[in-house]
């Protein structure tokens, strides 16, 4: 009963990462850079959707909903100002711009809300009673599973049916040869970044209610981890990250239970590596070798 | 030699550029001496020597994996962790033998560089196969393990000799190390190293500087160097061409790590109180950041760039809150400036004789 | 199985060697023994059998998809054969990797350009006799005596090298700099620079024009000529491949479809066929 309750925590901090780890692997396979601001989207998402419920004392699906509207011209607006002008740039010159877009990040949200963590109650309250009464499942949890499965879901189907989704795998795999094909490259990086920037914005209300704490650094070690869980299932690969997402939590909430809180992450981390040495393109990614 | 040196035109070359690099360390150095001893510079400046050292030795041993090899790292202040505690451990515990503070601060630099060179191997000998951003993540994933793996460590030393233990229940203490009535302990598990002996000084920051310049100019000028660049350039040639990769790739990581150890022996002896999780991922990114913006294998670069950027947040201090939304701001508007062909064109406008050194850059 | 046994039991070629008279007293450098590739169930190159005389200059023509860069690639083991032998020198290179291979003695240039683009035309030259170096890394830190006495002797070889195609003038030129023949000129001396006994060129006059192209067949003459070591070359300029080689093997559908002396592929009918397709009775 013990491990049941363990494996369900572990599903539902998996699930966070997941969604996470869903717009990392989606802006990553587009924009071909890790956009070490992600995590911090997550954090700007939960501190609007905070505000909005204690400040304004907007019901709580409203705030979520102004989280995911703020979140997403976020995205989109750091993209044309930071990452837009850099588009031909080294990826090294796009990755410290993305680090330098999550030190204004952190460092605007530290002036505005301050340092000290807020308690954040969850957006759902109460838990159910199972087999009488032994397992204890919160509503958070079974909503930010169901969260995250409908999210797989639908954005599955996106990708694969729609022709923004389309669109989206053509210009993954060649810039170029997309915008002859007459898509607009530039629209769809930013519905990319749009679409990241909204699950963060989710997945930023729902780690906070898991955690039922927020501060400037919150989405930090989730940003790394759930970039982490991207490239444990395959960078750039959407069941990938979402697999890997799941792996994680349910590592991290074994390890955390039956071996060492201290050193969670770095059998979280040690998993990783040995994955990757084991398959160099994580478990769902496709390797590709360069042709002589 | 005189004579050998003539025929040798691109190594002549290089080797004036090499010495002016020398040369302007060590007139900063000496200016900067002379400051200090006349009381011109502030206490807080004082404080920033041996850091900025330490900062300007990890960000040329970066470039040498990330400029020179081409890999990008992201865990590099894992190495200097691992060689600031064990330089500490080596430097508490050797307290007694040898009390000279500058021999003994030598010795711990010599620890921390080897420990850190053992833990490159380690991890470099199984990584270093893989790529890219797929590198990059399982070098931030070492660096994350080093320092939780530190936090777990408690280590005593009396005069039956060093006392360790692993402690990741986090349920042990110093008592438990079973310390005689002499002893000391010098790592506490998650409070870090405290009560550490200062002997860090600015003269044995400037001479690690000028070894780790030595050092990895002189690699980069020789045929370890050639073939380490050669693979960066294009790893399929480089095979062609006999270089055994792993080698080569190996050499250029671990001597990064031994370089970024004895930084980190040094840095760990400036503080008489030091926790592992100073060495997080920020740090690492922070490392990168002054390799990027001094330039990938430009060692001036990454020398400037580090001593700039850790000045910087200091000197913004009287703006206190908006300091580091302001050290953000100039990242971002650096990186836009330096790649952003409108941008760097509207420079160039600006500066018309500056023109061809950035053409030369392309 | 130690490497000697193996050695032992393979077969003896079937196929007569394409060796000139010059070489014929000698061993050849070079014998692929039905050699072959399969990628996902297609056979990219099947049953190659080729031997290449001491000091021959072959060469390997084709259709494009025939399958010639793949044979480059089978020989340097960037991808390992799924059947068949390769003897270099009379020795198996089964176990081999690409690194090990160069250092058995193939080069090799590349059909598109791979130089070592950020460093000096010296550079890439030197940088490929680095197994013929001996001062280890701390000597080179430190600049002990015999860095300077190999970086000597390696530059003066290097000169040596670049006035073949009189470019002394680029070696400190930035690779990535020159124009598109010159790139294609440092990569023959870079694969020189590695002292093979076989050295194979993939497309060596592409994007050159006659005039280039004319001089570059009397540079691979002497190049020969002077270090005495083998060329198999994958060229389309009929003239080039006509003029300076001794035996041309025919590649189609990874198939050999002839092997001999120029006027024999001049004047055979599968040949003309898979290059101009059948052609209809006059």
């Amino acid at each position: 009963m013990e491990f049941l309750s363990y494996l369900i925590s572990g599903i539902s901090l998996g699930s966070v990462y997941a969604i996470i780890a869903l717009g990392y692997t989606m802006v990553y396979g587009i924009a071909k850079m890790l956009n070490f601001a992600h995590g911090d989207i997550i954090m700007i998402g939960g501190y609007v959707s905070f505000c909005a419920m204690f400040y304004l004392g907007l019901p709580n699906i409203v705030a979520v909903l102004l989280a995911v509207i703020v979140c997403t011209v976020l995205g989109v607006v750091i993209e044309r100002l930071a990452y837009k002008p850099l588009r031909s740039a080294p990826s090294l010159a796009v990755l410290i711009t993305a680090i330098g877009v999550s030190y204004f990040l952190q460092n605007s949200a530290l002036l505005i809300w301050k340092a000290a963590a807020r308690v954040y109650p969850p957006v759902v309250e109460g838990s159910m009673q199972l087999f009488g009464g032994k397992l204890t499942v919160s509503y958070v949890s079974l909503l930010t599973i169901a969260a995250c499965v409908v999210i797989m879901i639908g954005l599955t189907t996106f990708v694969n049916k729609s022709k923004m989704g389309k669109a989206m795998r053509a210009c993954s795999e060649d810039k170029a040869a997309a915008q002859l094909m007459g898509i607009n490259v530039n629209a769809t990086i930013s519905a990319t970044f749009a679409i990241g920037s909204a699950l963060a914005a989710i997945a930023g209300v729902l780690l906070c209610s898991f955690n039922t704490s927020l501060m400037p650094t919150t989405g930090s070690m989730p940003g790394i981890k759930a970039f982490t869980a991207a490239v444990f299932g395959g960078i750039g690969s959407i069941p990938g990250a979402f697999l890997g997402g799941l792996l994680l939590g349910i590592i991290e909430a074994m390890a955390k239970a039956y071996i060492s809180t201290n050193l969670a992450n770095s059998i979280v981390f040690a998993v990783l590596i040995v994955v990757l040495l084991v398959k160099p393109a994580g478990l769902l990614g496709k390797s590709v070798t360069e042709k002589v | 030699m005189t004579q050998k040196m003539n025929k040798f035109n691109s190594l002549k070359k290089t080797t004036k550029v090499d010495f002016a690099t020398y040369l302007g360390v060590i007139v900063v150095f000496i200016i900067t001496t002379i400051l200090q001893n006349n009381g011109s510079l502030k206490r807080s400046a004082i404080g920033l020597l041996v850091p900025i050292c330490c900062y300007m030795s990890m960000a040329v041993s970066l470039n040498l994996t990330v400029g020179i090899l081409g890999e990008l790292s992201l865990g590099h202040a894992g190495f200097m962790s691992v060689g600031a505690f064990s330089g500490i451990v080596a430097s508490q515990s050797l307290m007694g033998a040898i009390p000279n503070a500058p021999v003994r601060l030598a010795i711990s630099m010599v620890v921390g560089a080897i420990f850190a060179a053992i833990v490159g191997l380690l991890i470099g000998t199984p990584v270093l196969r893989l790529q890219g951003d797929y590198l990059a993540i399982v070098t931030l994933a070492f660096g994350e393990i080093i320092k939780e793996l530190i936090n777990c460590l408690i280590i005593g030393y009396d005069e039956n000799g060093l006392h360790f233990i692993f402690n990741p229940a986090g349920n042990k203490t110093v008592d438990d190390l079973g310390l005689s009535a002499s002893g000391t302990a010098i790592i506490k598990g998650a409070q870090g190293a405290t009560g550490t002996a200062t002997i860090a000084t600015f003269t044995a920051g400037f001479i690690l500087v000028m070894i780790t310049l030595i050092v990895v100019l002189n690699l980069t000028r020789s045929r370890a160097g050639r073939a380490i660049m050669a693979i960066r350039d294009n790893r399929i040639a480089a095979q062609a061409i006999g270089l055994n990769l792993t080698k080569y790739k190996l050499m250029a990581f671990v001597t990064s790590a031994a370089l970024a150890g004895a930084a980190g022996a040094l840095y760990g002896l400036n503080y008489s109180s030091l926790q592992a999780t100073k060495f997080n991922f920020n740090l690492s990114i922070l490392i990168l950041v002054f390799v990027v913006l001094g330039g990938l294998g430009n060692i001036w670069g990454s020398l400037i760039a580090a001593a700039a950027l850790t000045i910087l947040p200091e000197a913004l201090r009287q703006f206190a809150d908006f300091r580091m939304l302001i050290y953000a701001i100039v990242l971002i508007f650096v990186m836009l400036a330096t790649n952003n062909p409108q941008v760097k064109a509207f420079f160039q406008k600006l500066l018309p004789h500056h023109r061809a050194s950035a053409e030369k850059e392309d | 199985m130690t490497q000697k046994e193996k050695a032992k039991l393979v077969p003896v070629s079937r196929e007569p060697a394409l060796l000139t008279e010059r070489d014929a007293d000698k061993s050849p450098v070079l014998e692929c023994i039905d050699l072959g590739i399969t990628f996902g169930g297609l056979k990219a190159v099947d049953n190659f059998n080729v031997t290449i005389g001491r000091t021959e200059i072959t060469g390997l023509i084709g259709p494009n998809g025939a399958g010639k860069t793949t044979v480059f690639n089978l020989l340097t083991k960037v991808y390992q054969p799924t059947h068949g032998t390769i003897l270099l020198n009379g020795k198996d290179i089964h176990d081999l990797n690409t690194a090990q291979v160069n250092r058995a003695g193939i080069a090799r240039t590349f059909q598109n350009i791979r130089l070592f683009g950020d460093m000096t035309v010296e550079q890439n030259i030197t940088v490929a006799m680095d197994t013929q170096m001996h001062y280890t890394m701390p000597e080179g830190i430190l600049r002990l005596p015999r860095f300077w006495k190999e970086e000597h002797v390696m530059h003066e070889r290097a000169m040596e090298l670049l006035s073949i195609f009189h470019m002394e003038d680029l070696a400190n030129a930035k690779a990535n700099s020159l124009p598109y023949g010159a790139q294609r000129r440092l990569e023959i001396l870079r694969a020189l620079a590695t002292n093979p006994s076989l050295l194979l060129l993939d497309e060596p006059a592409a994007g050159m024009n006659p005039s280039e192209t004319a001089e570059l067949m009397e540079n691979i003459r002497s190049i020969r000529d002077t270090f005495k070591i083998a060329v198999l070359l994958i060229e389309h300029d009929m003239n080039l491949v006509m003029n300076i080689c001794e035996g041309i093997a025919v590649l189609n559908f990874g198939h050999v479809i002839a092997k001999g002396t120029p006027e024999d592929i001049q004047n055979n009918p599968e040949v003309i066929e898979a290059y101009l397709g059948k052609q209809k009775e006059a």
